[in-house]
């Protein structure tokens, strides 16, 4: 019984190798790029996916998230440390005594002395969990308009964070972030020779992501937050804490958004503050909202095609054009998402009569 | 700090704080008869200015205007009755999602029509280095039509919603929908109504605002969020106070300007916004028992 409800899944991992032996095959392993990229994306929406649709608290602010994970990372693998220890800075030499610093060529050749890609992934979900707490819980005691207005302020701040800080880059952002060795001949980075590695790399993590996010919804947990989605007054009479689960909830998504946003910095080898930008948190609220809010295999897929797509350039000048008005479409006419539309269910119905 | 630079700062305050309130009662407007949030409202502001800027090219400056106002006024009307009128009972969450999506759709709209160039309309007297002399400072003639326009509207409004059946009507949907429709008063008009006075109203301060402050496509957003902050402070759906904390939130602004960096700008604003959801949801002037009763 157990093993059945992981079928899917397998069939999901079984596809995303055959897609891979696919472009293999028919020559267009370019396209390898955007999928990856786009795993990274699915990512942070799946994450998105939990608050939005199980716990039914809306944000626009993951793009945030994403940044924050991303702008950490990227800070700490490039910001030349060598003048610090060179002043004798103590925690810098604790750091480079343990071997937590590396050293190596920007793209100058000059010596660049950074911290440990593992050590910046691990400070940036840190700061990211912090972040999201310290956020989160007055964000998540409003409701309806006051909660949507309030993470969009949260992302506009990190936008001009990104924007106005000198260490962010400002409007350049951060470019030559290094290549994050995640295990010994494993390397996320742009490189072409790691293109198919890199592609499994994301694959797997989204993988690992979505199992973690279907037990989670499956589990005791789960039917809790479908209770505050129901209703929060009765499910905080039923003895749920409510206001915990939101939070952990809310957390846990922006952990999701940070590690997507730090291994796609390091497989762009930058970040820019579009990332951070209101349009990005929009367009991930839209892609939870056409895979049907509470459906994890909605929003994998919708955010599979459509940011493949988008990626792909094949919206042109009318990107954020072609998100708005699916948005409203899809809020107009399929509320519960395009796999549940009700012309699908009317069919159904009428073949079932015949 | 002289005390040229004082009303220097002083007005630069009242003039962008009576836009916000604008805005902001724009805001309450639809809010009071609908109970939603029109998060495309800054997109008036914006289409106000664009549209007026276009037809001056062909007409004078205050036909070009009203016209300008007569349009967006259509347009808000056409919005709500394709894309709202004929919801049944919504969801807070889905009409926030919808006005977004419009919000993107009137921007990227302006976009391919108007281009990303920063357009803006002649000044009404004189030129940019005009200007008149009031406590001891220079400003400009414009500033003036700017903080007059904005309380002439407020002035207006609030003998509309007095004396006039029609506003009395939209008073009565807003005060009890259901009590109102008993009493023959088609609600869904009166929603009609709502958006088009506040697309009306944003379109004009979006023409006297524009030679100040410049008109660019994506210029709805940030005035958006201002003026919902605004809104806010003042305890949503009360529009004399809305008219208060514009004027506050203007003047903080303004005065900011000399403490911290300008690329802050926005986010002061957004950081008082935060805080007063968090301290007081209710809104400076509001009450915690009426603000209990309503859906957010």
């Amino acid at each position: 019984m157990k093993a059945r409800k992981y079928f899917p899944i397998f069939g999901l991992a079984l596809a995303l190798a055959g897609v891979q032996q696919l472009t293999q095959l028919t020559g267009t392993a370019y396209y390898l790029t955007q999928m990856t990229m786009t795993a990274y994306y699915a990512l942070l929406i799946i994450g998105l996916c939990l608050v939005m649709g199980y716990a039914g608290q809306i944000s626009l602010g993951h793009a945030g998230f994403f940044a924050i994970g991303g702008y950490t990372s990227a800070v700490l693998t490039t910001f030349d440390l060598t003048p610090l220890l060179a002043k004798g800075n103590g925690v810098i030499s604790i750091l480079a005594a343990s071997g937590l610093l590396v050293s190596r060529e920007n793209l100058y050749g000059a010596a660049l002395l950074s911290v440990n890609p593992w050590i910046a992934c691990i400070a940036a979900i840190i700061v990211t969990v912090l972040i999201a707490f310290l956020i989160g819980m007055p964000v998540l005691k409003l409701k309806g308009h006051y909660l949507a207005m309030a993470t969009l302020g949260f992302g506009i701040i990190i936008f001009r964070v990104a924007l106005a800080i000198e260490i962010f880059g400002e409007a350049d952002g951060i470019s030559d972030v290094p290549g994050f060795p995640l295990l010994p001949g494993i390397i996320v980075s742009g490189d072409f020779s790691n293109r198919v590695q890199n592609y499994y790399v994301a694959c797997m993590l989204l993988l690992i992501g979505f199992i973690l996010l279907q037990n989670l919804i499956d589990s005791r947990v789960g039917r809790a937050l479908r209770a505050i989605h129901g209703s929060e007054e009765a499910a905080n009479a039923m003895g749920v804490n409510t206001s915990r689960y939101k939070l952990y909830t809310f957390v846990l998504s922006a952990v999701f958004a940070a590690i997507a946003g730090i291994f796609l910095t390091h497989y762009n080898g930058g970040i820019g503050p579009s990332e951070a930008g209101i349009m990005k948190s929009v367009r991930y609220v839209a892609i939870v909202a056409i895979g049907g809010m509470a459906n994890l295999w909605g929003a994998l897929v919708m955010a599979a095609l459509l940011n493949f797509l988008s990626l792909r350039g094949m919206f042109g000048s009318y990107d954020d054009a072609v998100f708005g008005t699916i948005l409203i479409i899809i809020m107009l006419f399929a509320p519960h998402g395009l796999l549940r539309l009700q012309l699908w269910r009317f069919f159904k119905k009428s073949s079932r009569d015949s | 700090m002289t005390s040229q630079l004082f009303f220097q700062y002083l007005f630069a305050g009242i003039t962008y704080g009576s836009i916000y309130a604008i805005v902001a009662i724009g805001f309450n407007i639809i809010y009071n008869t609908t109970g939603i949030i029109n998060f495309a409202q800054g997109e008036f502001v914006m289409l106000g200015g664009m549209i007026a800027i276009s037809l001056h090219t062909l007409l004078p400056l205050p036909l070009a205007i009203g016209l300008s106002v007569i349009i967006t006024m259509i347009i808000g009307a056409l919005i709500e009755i394709i894309f709202i009128r004929w919801l049944k009972n919504p969801s807070v969450l889905r009409m926030i999602i919808i006005t977004i999506g419009l919000s993107i759709l009137i921007r990227e709209a302006a976009l391919h029509i108007w281009g990303e160039g920063v357009r803006s309309l002649p000044y009404f007297n004189g030129n940019e280095i005009s200007t008149l002399r009031i406590l001891g400072t220079n400003i400009s003639p414009q500033v003036l039509w700017v903080i007059g326009v904005c309380s002439v509207i407020v002035a207006l409004l609030s003998l509309f919603f007095k004396f006039t059946s029609l506003g009395q009507e939209m008073r009565a949907c807003a005060a009890n929908r259901l009590a109102a429709t008993l009493c023959g008063i088609s609600t869904k008009n009166m929603v009609t109504f709502s958006f088009m006075l506040s697309a009306g109203i944003g379109a004009l301060a979006g023409c006297v605002v524009s030679p100040i402050t410049y008109t660019q496509y994506d210029g709805g957003t940030p005035l958006a969020i201002k003026g919902f902050t605004v809104a806010v402070l003042g305890g949503l759906g009360n529009s004399m106070a809305a008219v208060i904390a514009g004027i506050l939130l203007g003047i903080i602004e303004s005065f900011s300007v000399s403490i911290v960096p300008l690329a802050f700008q926005d986010a002061i604003s957004i950081a008082l916004l935060l805080t007063i959801l968090f301290v007081r949801p209710h809104g400076l002037f509001g009450s915690k028992e009426a603000a209990g009763l309503k859906e957010f």
